[in-house]
């Protein structure tokens, strides 16, 4: 009883003493920032506090004795200490440190633009982006010219990328390369790439020093990552003057598989017909493009991916002959291109993770060129400069490859990449009966990592080996980057590569004895990116060596090299429902190659090359409204004559300079159950005189100026999805 | 033995205290939410639940509403940074669910917080947090199609959804009908299990008229 009673009163007592403690302090981060929103609590107990702005915690509590305090905040290792509560009041210091997440931890942006959703940045470019940029008409690369490092090269095809021609960027999707990403050339006018935006949940557009996974393209490489299974069944049904389509995609019941099929048929007769072209089309452009896919989740969250696209296209045009304006060059095109890639991503476990793809396209080309009189007949006229332009040539480009990348996860986030890939290259070419055969194997292995010191601190070092068995070469390109978290949401990464390319088929069907031509690529990046907004800047410099000449004579002996600086500002937020871009590119660059008397700036690089993108949707009448301004200086141009043993500049020059205001429309409305879209957009609206380039005669006594074959280019389409729609199923189902 | 007795009812007591002491402070907290007019009346509310909860270790409720609290400092701030916000959210939604799994209530959460998530840039984020918050009610009805917070919440969204994109006023009436039929007859598990939302939903079903 003594016992219980001196217990007793020991409670009483403790209860009396038990007057609340006062605990304050402050919490920052290990580098001494104010962290507000972080709480501390008395571990074991409903007790405690938040910081305020200021970082400072105040709270009371009733708890006595050894107790422990613990603070925490999101993203952050929480910290414990051990306390003696009594009587006085407790003041204490925490710091807390950052724990390295994906989310939080600075990726490595020198050179690239990436797009998506993966970092919750503002993204760069979606395929909303695509579809909704003026004047771009739904092309991947058009879009991509409205952001900085890219040239306006209106001519040809391809993207020009700081002083790169139109081939030393390449595109691949889901890891493979793309053999013929756009359709086959016509001359002097840019043809459009085969691929629909919708297509692909990301892209990735590096200008330069771009990943150890990616080679074979000295100046850049535009990364394409399909989609996954898409969110609904629909039947899709377009319209327009130039286009009519059909698509069906279908989702299974459990959504963990679906199918699609897709045919377009273009015809620009109707076009043409209305709106006056410079040549004269004997063969209106027509395209017949069927496409087809599957894609499966598998028990582990794998997916499995199959698409498919069988396109034929032809197209004839004439076009007064230069050296003898009383003659017509005819120009006649055929071209079929079948294009298939599988490919499957899988975990494997313990941090190990799969990507495996296979691809396979066959491109052949039929195409010539005729001269003809003004009766549009076929005539010799005995002069070799004019009659050795009759060409009729048949090309063939197939391509196999394999290819196989493993990650593996190591500590915290870094991770550890390596694969391989082998290509099969096999090119015919039939050339006014001169026939000429090329057959690469291509193996490469490489490997990556990607180190992440702390959040603010990453680096990604890579190496790449190639062999080609065409020109029998090898050779082993480093590459290196790093990025450094500056706070407030900005960052600077630095990137080094060195980036092989073999020369183009032309050269090689002229003899394989060459070797790679070279790139070294040294950029400096500083981006700051916030939710809605997005700045950059980034200065680089590139040494080109090894690059081809074909006179006096093929070798690898041209070199050059490119540097600049970039702009590039993104905003979402300033004026409210308006998303606007501006980029802006200095290019100073000088190359030798080819036929290049010397080093002079080539003639796809402006100097100064500006865009401003504009698009503001107005939800009250469901229309969007989209503005591109494009903007570079002139391009210089040459006239090589030939003189004894060398090339002279017989004339040389610089193009006016490029302007385009392109403008689109889009207007949602339903009709009846099916959702429509309409689209309406037209490209250089102010009608502003376009020069690209200019052509010579033989003698250089004529030129000519190369421009768009119509100064505008209109289109108006209505666009019809029937949703078989799913997204309400498991809803709907209770109502 | 009399010793022993005083020993084992002291025992007792104390595990009677310590449940009271948890009833009163989800009775508490759930006062300060009630109460909160501002951000920072939510936040205080949120850390308090989230104390309860880190000291209580199995109970989901108060994760819940710590969860529910910060995500509703989304809203009220109107400079909150929205995925700092849902970040939080979603660390709280996921202690409670490793307490609590496949419920309801908390595949609702996780729906508020994509949702909000979406609001930051709605053109482009759409397709991925649109897509995260409509898998979130997918399962919540899996878990309980008599949750009338379900219908709400999706009745909600596709109000602010355009019709050209399957939302408008006709599609979210037939929405907030069931759910205001469900609320009813739903009955908490306990007065401290999630019981909002009727006089919400009550409300936008007038609108819809």
């Amino acid at each position: 009883m003594k016992q219980v009673a001196t217990l007793l009163s020991l409670l009483l007592l403790a209860g009396w003493a038990s007057a609340q403690v006062k605990i304050t302090g402050t919490v920052k981060d290990n580098r001494g920032r104010i962290l507000a929103g972080a709480s501390v609590a008395v571990k074991g107990s409903y007790d405690g506090g938040v910081t305020d702005s200021t970082g400072h915690f105040s709270f009371k509590t009733f708890e006595k004795g050894a107790q422990t305090l613990v603070a925490s905040n999101v993203g952050y290792k929480p910290v414990e200490t051990a306390v003696t509560i009594g009587t006085e009041v407790i003041d204490l210091p925490f710091a807390l440190r950052e724990e390295i997440s994906e989310l939080k931890a600075v990726t490595v942006t020198a050179g690239s633009f990436e797009a998506g959703d993966k970092k919750r940045a503002a993204t760069v470019l979606s395929s909303l982006d695509v579809v909704t940029t003026g004047g771009a008409n739904a092309d991947i690369s058009a879009v991509v010219k409205t952001l900085p490092g890219a040239q306006q090269v209106g001519e040809q095809e391809g993207l020009f990328v700081r002083g790169g021609a139109g081939y030393e960027t390449k595109q691949f999707i889901d890891g493979t390369l793309v053999n013929n990403p756009y359709f086959s050339s016509v001359p002097d006018l840019a043809t459009r790439g085969r691929f629909s935006p919708f297509l692909f949940k990301g892209t990735v557009f590096s200008t330069g020093g771009y990943s150890a996974l990616y080679g074979q393209a000295l100046s850049s490489a535009l990364i394409l990552e399909s989609i996954d299974i898409p969110e609904r069944s629909e039947a899709q049904l377009s319209v327009s003057p130039i286009f009519l389509g059909a698509a069906l995609q279908k989702i299974a019941k459990d959504k963990q598989s679906s199918w699609g099929v897709r045919y377009d048929h273009t015809n620009l007769v109707a076009y043409f017909a209305i709106v006056n072209q410079k040549p004269d089309y004997f063969q209106v452009p027509q395209i017949h493009a069927s496409d087809a896919n599957f894609r499966i989740r598998t028990k582990k969250g794998g997916m499995i991916k199959y698409y498919t696209t069988f396109t034929t296209n032809r197209l004839g045009l004439r076009r007064p002959n230069i050296d003898d304006p009383t003659l017509k060059n005819a120009f006649g095109l055929k071209n079929t291109n079948w294009y298939q890639n599988l490919s499957w991503r899988e975990s494997l476990g313990k941090g190990w993770k799969m990507n495996l793809a296979a691809s396979y396209s066959t491109d052949h080309t039929d195409f010539n060129n005729q001269i003809q009189n003004q009766n549009n007949q076929p005539v010799s006229t005995g002069q070799v400069w004019i009659d050795s332009t009759n060409v009729a040539a048949k090309t063939t480009a197939d391509l196999s490859q394999f290819r196989a990348v493993f990650d593996k996860r190591l500590s915290g986030i870094s991770v550890i990449r390596f694969g391989g890939e082998y290509m099969y290259f096999y090119n015919n070419g039939v050339y006014n009966n001169r026939i000429g055969l090329l057959r690469d194997h291509f193996k490469s292995l490489f490997s990556e990592a990607d180190l992440y010191i702390t959040n603010d601190l990453a680096a990604k070092l890579g190496v790449r080996f190639e062999h080609s068995s065409l020109i029998g070469k090898a050779e082993i390109a480093p590459r290196l980057s790093l990025a450094y978290k500056t706070g407030n949401g900005g960052q600077m990464s630095l990137a080094y590569g060195v980036f092989y390319q073999k020369p183009e088929n032309s050269y090689l069907y002229a003899t394989t004895n060459f070797g790679y031509t070279k790139a070294t690529h040294y950029i400096i990046n500083y981006l700051k990116n916030t939710t809605l907004q997005t700045f950059r800047v980034e200065a680089f410099y590139k040494k080109y060596e090894n690059l081809v000449k074909t006179y006096p004579a093929y070798n690898n002996d041209g070199s050059g090299y490119a540097k600049g600086i970039e702009l590039y500002w993104r905003d979402k937020k300033t004026i409210k429902g308006l998303d606007y871009w501006i980029s802006y590119s200095y290019l100073d660059t000088k190359r030798d190659y080819l036929n290049y008397p010397g080093q002079l700036q080539p003639n796809f690089a402006a100097n100064h090359t500006a865009s401003l993108v504009m698009k503001r949707f107005v939800n009250s009448i469901n229309t969007g409204f989209n503005f591109t301004y494009s903007f570079a200086t002139g391009r210089p141009y040459y006239n090589f004559v030939k003189n004894g043993s060398k090339y002279d500049i017989a004339d040389q020059g610089k193009t006016i300079s490029y302007n385009n205001l392109g403008f689109s429309l889009n207007y949602l409305m339903s009709m009846g159950k099916a959702y429509a879209v309409w689209v309406a957009s037209v490209t250089n609206v102010l009608n502003q005189n376009q020069v690209f380039g200019y052509n010579y005669s033989h003698d250089g006594s004529r030129k000519e100026s190369i421009s768009t074959p119509s100064p505008r280019f209109y289109f108006i389409g209505l666009f019809l999805s029937w949703g078989v729609d799913r997204r309400q199923d498991a809803i709907n189902n209770n109502l | 033995m009399k010793y022993l007795l005083v020993v084992v009812g002291m025992f007792f007591a104390g595990m009677v205290a310590a449940q009271s002491k948890y009833e009163s402070a989800m009775g508490r907290g759930l006062e300060q939410l009630k109460a909160a007019k501002t951000a920072e009346d939510m936040s205080t509310a949120s850390a308090f639940f989230e104390r309860v909860a880190d000291a209580e270790k199995d109970k989901w409720l108060p994760y819940y509403y710590a969860a529910y609290a910060n995500h509703m400092t989304g809203w009220m701030n109107l400079k909150a940074d929205k995925d700092k916000v849902s970040e939080k959210t979603k660390d709280l939604i996921g202690k409670a669910e490793a307490i609590e799994q496949n419920n309801s209530e908390l595949y609702c959460l996780r729906q508020m917080a994509a949702i909000q998530q979406m609001t930051v840039d709605p053109m482009t984020r759409y397709q991925s947090y649109g897509a995260e918050a409509r898998a979130a009610l997918d399962k919540a009805i899996k878990a309980d199609p008599n949750n009338p917070r379900i219908y709400y919440l999706n009745g909600q969204t596709l109000m602010n959804t355009p019709e050209a994109f399957g939302g408008g006023k006709a599609v979210a009436k037939k929405l907030f009908e069931k759910s205001v039929g469900l609320y009813k007859t739903f009955q908490p598990a306990s007065p401290f299990h999630p019981n909002w939302g009727k006089e919400e939903a009550e409300q936008l079903l007038a609108a819809c008229q």
